[in-house]
């Protein structure tokens, strides 16, 4: 089960819709996943380097700084720079895409996204971070 | 072909239109068909009594027939042409088009006014897109609360065996969501129903204070009559709902009032009466050009004799006050275009400006930009001059043989090679 490869694994979620955290913890969860989540941007790059998670969901409009800007800040820290971000949005334009690429993140996946394709794009991500 | 001699084809087209024959119509004119033939083929003139009888038949006036298609539509073929960008070669036969084939004719013109308002809507939408935070935050909103209703929708759906807490915690949320999205798209649509309508959207001030002057048609009678005050006007203004519209309102009407005084309507209509001679008024009138350029923008379009545009703009080229003119666009939001001639008056501060431009993608219309910038602040040895700038816009009536071609704002500017260029255009992007 490709869950079980998972267990122990630690995901830190930005998001600041407490539902779709909510939804996105129980995902996760039961696919073996530890799941911490924070919900401001102000402080996020902080408490992703203090929790040092194997993968990190992050939504691009959050109160106090943009996921852009948290991206962009986690790239220049040297132990953060491959860590795999996955990057929810609501805008979907080729536009907005392309620059989260530029910026840094790993997938980019716009609102409102599958419970399948989340599960699909973690799994993903985290497996290409382990062959890498 | 000239445009009275295709009366007959006017007739024919007329009588197709109505399904009659050739033969009923001739009988009821008293005519032959062979005759009418004739006619319809423009090989025979028509006048008098037999084109009032047609007309009578075919239940036009007579100058449908002989005039045919009104001026209006054939100008609007010339702009279509004109706005194709490709040489036309029958462009002179513009008006034997709309005389054969006038339901044509309409369409091509329809379709042209069609494409200039969807241009405009184009523009008005990704500029709010770009640069409406209020918009941006609404449609953030409802995706993430339908986000939030999918996954959680779709854990109910999937999830074989969930236990009751989760399950009912989940129901809660999706009813909480369900909640949040209707009022969230609720207010979306009563945001766009408000642009719509072009009623004032709180917390835009520039918009505001537009729709404030747009209620006045820019022209304050009662205030330069002194009937009223700015701050009663200001005061009594339901379009300025916040302190900043209402405090640049107030600001740009004092500027009025003084303008006025030093520019009573009555002798400024004589004057113009005269020519116009912007440069002429303010030595006449004892005033700065800056002055007289407000001032026209806010006569009436009969005493101007002309329709016209304004736009003002402090030092850092940032849009107080603007006064529309159709077929220049001017940006809702952000920068303008560098390349206006405001900005060009702002870079040599009192020196006037005159250039004839037209805006990119818009060529059916040229306009006469005059600007200059004036110091806001009174001299003083020890601090710079704060400089405004004022642009007067005023349609030409034929396109410049060699104008300056500029655009709206950069966002939405179709301009190639332009070395003002700001950002990328979303015209080459996603259009």
């Amino acid at each position: 089960m490709e869950g079980d490869l998972n267990m122990g694994r630690h995901v830190v979620l930005v998001e600041d819709e407490p539902n779709i955290i909510e939804a996105i913890r129980f995902l996760l969860t039961r696919d073996g996943w530890t799941v911490d989540s924070h919900s401001d941007g102000r402080d996020a790059v902080e408490v992703i380097k203090a929790a040092d998670p194997d993968l990190v969901i992050l939504d691009l409009m959050l109160p106090g700084k943009s996921g852009m800007e948290i991206i962009k800040d986690l790239r220049e820290e040297e132990a953060l720079s491959n860590l795999p971000v996955l990057m929810l949005t609501a805008r979907g334009q080729a536009r907005d895409r392309d620059m989260a690429e530029k910026a840094g993140v790993s997938r980019f996946m716009t609102k409102p996204f599958s419970n399948t394709e989340v599960l699909a794009a973690v799994r993903d991500l985290h497996a290409q971070a382990n062959q890498g | 072909m000239a445009r009275d001699t295709l009366t007959g084809s006017r007739i024919r087209e007329r009588r197709l239109f109505l399904d009659l024959r050739q033969a009923a119509l001739a009988r009821q004119v008293g005519i032959s068909a062979s005759y009418l033939n004739l006619i319809e083929h423009n090989r025979r003139r028509i006048g008098g009594k037999l084109l009032v009888d047609i007309a009578k038949a075919l239940g036009v006036e007579p100058s449908m027939l002989t005039e045919g298609a009104e001026v209006a539509l054939i100008s609007a073929l010339r702009e279509a042409a004109a706005d194709s960008g490709k040489p036309v070669a029958e462009l002179d036969h513009a008006d034997e088009f709309a005389g054969r084939f006038p339901g044509w004719a309409e369409v091509l013109a329809g379709e042209h006014r069609r494409v200039a308002s969807l241009e405009r809507t184009v523009q008005v939408l990704s500029d709010r897109l770009t640069h409406d935070p209020d918009l941006a935050a609404s449609l953030h909103e409802v995706l993430s609360t339908a986000a939030a209703i999918r996954s959680t929708a779709s854990i109910l759906a999937e999830t074989g065996e969930l236990e009751q807490e989760w399950r009912d915690r989940f129901h809660r949320n999706l009813n909480e969501d369900s909640r949040r999205l209707a009022e969230s798209s609720k207010s979306l649509v009563n945001f766009l129903d408000q642009s719509n309508t072009g009623s004032v959207r709180r917390g835009v001030p520039q918009e505001e204070v537009e729709a404030f002057f747009t209620a006045y048609d820019y022209h304050f009678s009662a205030l330069e009559q002194g009937q009223t005050s700015p701050e009663d006007l200001v005061a009594g203004a339901s379009e300025l709902q916040s302190d900043t519209a209402r405090s640049t309102a107030l600001g740009a009407l004092q500027q009025y009032q003084a303008d006025a005084e030093k520019m009573p309507l009555a002798e400024l209509a004589r004057s113009l009466s005269r020519g116009f001679d912007p440069a002429g008024l303010a030595a006449e009138f004892n005033c700065d050009l800056s002055q007289v350029l407000r001032r026209l923008a806010a006569l009436p379009e009969d005493v101007l004799g002309q329709a016209s545009g304004l736009v003002i703009c402090d030092a850092s080229g940032a849009v107080l006050l603007r006064k529309p003119i159709a077929g220049f666009a001017l940006p809702r939001f952000g920068a303008s275009c560098p390349l206006w001639p405001l900005y060009a008056a702002l870079a040599r501060p009192m020196v006037p400006v005159r250039r004839q431009v037209v805006q990119h993608g818009r060529h059916a219309v040229g306009f006469e930009c005059l600007a200059v910038a004036w110091p806001q602040t009174p001299p003083d040895f020890d601090r710079d001059p704060v400089y405004r700038a004022v642009m007067l816009i005023l349609p030409l009536a034929e396109l410049p043989a060699t104008p300056l071609a500029v655009g709206s704002s950069c966002r939405v500017c179709a301009g190639q090679d332009c070395a003002a260029r700001r950002e990328p255009s979303i015209l080459d992007e996603e259009f």
